[in-house]
């Protein structure tokens, strides 16, 4: 066991390559470019190619052509560029195609406060493409967190087909600190499911029941293979009956939704008899940590929930949470947005307190103290 | 046993091509394939790429494996597909409205030499939104969008992608009778190969513009744009040449080292360290190694760094945090060390230094004229300091001295870090100014 010095955006790196990372494309931004950096200097060595390309979107499309090709791929860049990939994140979903996308969030809007800190693209991601349709989003807050989430994240995208989003910062991505990644525990590397050997024909998006995932069949391998950004039925040509159209876009939610169990991943620090629940995710739950244990010294019993799933939302986890609770307190490092989650799940008669700043300054543990009545 | 031999590439299963009446489209795309008959690839190692625009119809219509995607695409997706499996033939196939919105990836592909072949089937609007005009309309042609005639200039295709570095590019019309063997020529091009085929469009241009095919090649006259091979300059082909250049250019890379702690410390509460100074000065480097010189002696570590874009100008601010126990939150309200080294940190930490409590330990450059603070202030000549340990290794000694100050944790451990993250030249020159920032610390103490 032995310690390294090393920020978020390198354990999210390190967490791709361990995940079996061999493609990555993206557009230099900071707070993200580090993570280009690392890959380049580290993905050629296991026969793996990076490239930086002429804009976002190119990046986005070298990557959709080469996660159907059978890459493993990431790419990543800051909420500017996340502009910018929109519509290809609608074909990945469209295509179904397992793609991990990185957001070192930056103060915003536009080019904000180039570049400090913020986590204030949490509802953007939810709602990123057109169509409405739901995606995963996970949220590091320390540099090992990076390293496991974004391994999962694979994972993740890898079993259900779709994009996933790892939702870093300025501050969880570019502040070094003491890490030890080699003593995290992964959990066993899922890899796509493949579509049986010797069949008559492939079908892209054959499932049975709707929320079943497709087997992957890769461009130039043993069958011809298919893709399509338009709506389509399970052999990837284009349809225009509405019921088969329909029946594709529930498949493509089902098959998340139904998820939920797995895909929620969350700490919880619970303590009997409090009324009190704060609720956070990212570098803002770290000020809660601090915040709580400040106030539990004072005698105060307090109960704390941090989502690292962000979406989709671990309701049944929040919704367990909450009973017995009066306040809910809900720091965010952006103006109030995982905050309409929680508005919409708490049961009527939940004080919720906000605590929003999107100043480039950290939530301090005295701001969620003092505003969220802790003491 | 004989090899399958493929007399179509295309499916007879859902009838003829669905384009317009004389649309040139037909004819490229039954040259297209003929092309492949001609070269008889195995139709799962071919990929045809298409994005929006009438074009973009066609690919269902080919045995092999098709990538429909977002419109002015294509090219991004078979410059991916070829990348992540450079064996595949991968032939794009776009209008001139996709040339336009994508004109980025339509030079960075050429530029490249990534080896997809590219066609455009060039017919001076956009058929698919309704007639409306695009990058190579000619100047003075109505469409739906230029209804007086185009105000603006056509774009050469050809000479674009020659000039970015095309390897291949080639100029004809779909009446060429030698179009399938040109495709062929193309996809047979390791690298990167571009076919420029310029056609009716018989909904729109054709008929606004009374452009029937002598127009079309006196069009083609007039223009003075080059015909037939524009450029013949093969190079290697992007995925050879990224994998020469790795094989030739790589270092060994650095090992990764791993810290033991086997030093102890004197911090027993999480504790603030900020190093202020000019970028130039190698605060961030020096910053690093004093952050893991604590982990050598069993702390945990934090640093954030702040500097302008700019190298060798302005300030360059590091902020660490040591502590015994896990650190969670990583913001400095409080420092309790303070290392001012010179005017440029002084201007981005003014603020910061104004408000500095009375436990803070404030080690400044003596020549800085300080604002109004309740910190501990020490003057120390960091210029004599330099002059001994070196410029470059000035932060290093100043760290050394704040260090022998507060005895956070034993110098060892810093030295340790120097010696073990840098080379030993450096790590020679740094550790004798870490002597000299020791030395300076009693020197200091003892004029207080």
């Amino acid at each position: 066991m032995g310690f390294e010095f090393i920020e978020g955006n390198e354990a999210i790196a390190r967490g791709a390559i361990a995940a079996g990372c061999d493609f990555y494309a993206s557009y230099p931004i900071t707070p993200a470019s580090s993570i280009l950096h690392f890959m380049n200097e580290h993905v050629p060595e296991a026969g793996g190619l990076v490239i930086q390309a002429e804009d976002e979107i190119a990046s986005m499309g070298f990557c959709l052509g080469a996660s159907m090709a059978g890459r493993k791929v990431l790419t990543a860049t800051s909420g500017p560029g996340i502009s910018l990939y929109s519509e290809n994140i609608g074909l990945a979903i469209m295509g179904e195609t397992p793609l991990v996308i990185v957001n070192i969030q930056r103060q915003g809007p536009a080019t904000g406060s180039a570049t400090k800190g913020a986590e204030g693209d949490i509802q953007f991601t939810r709602w990123v493409t057109s169509g409405g349709l739901p995606v995963i989003a996970l949220s590091p807050a320390t540099v090992e967190e990076a390293y496991k989430l974004t391994y999962i994240a694979f994972n993740f995208s890898e079993w259900l087909r779709t994009p996933v989003f790892i939702m870093g910062s300025k501050e969880t991505g570019v502040t070094k600190e003491a890490a030890d990644l080699e003593s995290i525990e992964l959990p066993p590397r899922i890899d796509r499911k493949r579509v049986k050997s010797g069949l008559d024909e492939y079908l892209p998006h054959q499932f049975d029941s709707i929320e079943e995932v497709p087997a992957f069949s890769e461009f130039g391998g043993e069958y011809i293979a298919r893709y399509t950004t338009s709506t389509h039925d399970k052999t990837a040509y284009l349809v225009t009956k509405p019921d088969v159209i329909q029946h594709m876009l529930d498949h493509y939610a089902a098959k998340i939704d139904s998820a939920v169990d797995e895909l929620s991943l969350y700490k919880a620090d619970y303590q009997d008899g409090a009324d009190t629940l704060v609720i956070s995710y990212g570098i803002t739950s770290r000020s809660v940590e601090v915040a709580i244990r400040k106030a539990r010294e004072q005698g105060r019993k307090i109960s704390s929930l941090v989502l690292q799933t962000l979406w989709p939302v671990p309701e049944k986890v929040i919704k367990a949470a909450m009973n017995g609770i009066k306040k809910i307190v809900v720091p965010e490092m952006n103006m109030g947005q995982y905050l309409i989650e929680i508005e919409r799940l708490a049961p009527p008669g939940i004080d919720i307190v906000p605590v929003l700043k999107m100043n480039t300054t950290l939530v301090t543990p005295d701001e969620i103290i003092n505003e969220g009545g802790l003491l | 046993m004989t090899a399958t031999e493929y007399k179509s590439y295309m499916t007879d299963k859902i009838g003829p091509l669905p384009f317009c009446a004389g649309c040139g489209h037909t004819t490229l795309i039954h040259a297209l394939d003929k092309a492949l008959v001609k070269l008889q690839p195995d139709p799962k190692n071919v990929v045809i790429v298409t994005d929006i625009g009438c074009i973009g119809l066609s690919d269902r219509y080919f045995t092999t494996n098709a990538f429909h995607g977002l419109h002015g695409r294509s090219i991004t997706y078979a410059c991916g597909l070829k990348l992540a499996k450079p064996e595949l033939t991968v032939i794009a196939l776009m209008g001139d409205g996709a040339a336009g919105i994508g004109g980025t990836h339509f030079l960075n592909v050429a530029r490249r030499n990534i080896g997809i072949t590219l066609l455009i089937g060039n017919n001076f609007n956009y058929g698919m939104t309704g007639g409306q005009h695009s990058v190579t309309t000619p100047s003075g042609g109505i469409t739906s969008t230029t209804p007086w005639g185009n105000p603006e200039g056509p774009m050469d295709l050809c000479g674009t992608a020659a000039a970015a570095g095309g390897a291949w590019v080639y100029r004809t019309t779909s009446f060429d009778k030698d179009l399938p063997d040109i495709i062929a020529q193309a996809i047979e091009q390791p690298g990167y190969a571009f076919v420029d085929v310029w056609e009716l469009c018989t909904a729109y241009y054709m008929p606004r513009n009374k452009l029937r095919k002598q127009e079309l090649f006196e069009l083609m006259e007039s223009y003075g744009f080059k015909t037939g091979l524009v450029a013949d300059k093969p190079r290697l082909e992007y995925s050879d040449n990224y994998r020469q250049a790795y094989e030739a250019g790589k270092g060994v890379l650095k090992p990764r080292i791993l810290i033991e702690p086997k030093f102890d410390n004197k911090v027993d509460h999480q504790t603030g360290i900020i190093i202020a100074g000019s970028a130039g000065q190698k605060i961030k480097s020096a910053a690093t190694l004093f952050a893991e010189g604590g982990i050598f002696a069993g702390l945990k570590a934090a640093q954030k760094d702040d500097y302008p874009i700019t190298v060798q100008t302005g300030h360059s601010v590091a902020e660490i945090i040591l502590s015994p126990e896990r650190i969670d939150y990583t913001g400095i309200e409080s420092p309790e060390y303070f290392v001012l080294i010179s005017e440029d940190g002084l201007k981005r930490t003014r603020a910061k230094i104004a408000s500095l409590p009375e436990t803070c330990i404030l080690y400044a450059d003596n020549d800085i004229e300080l604002p109004e603070t309740k910190a501990q202030i020490r003057r120390i000549p960091f210029k004599d300091l330099a002059k001994e340990a070196g410029k470059l290794s000035l932060s290093t000694a100043a760290i050394a001295l704040m260090l022998a100050d507060s005895e956070l944790y034993p110098i060892e451990a810093f030295e340790t870090a120097i010696s073990t993250f840098q080379s030993p030249k450096i790590a020679e020159i740094n550790i004798k100014a870490v002597s000299a920032g020791v030395k300076a610390t009693s020197e200091s103490t003892t004029a207080g």
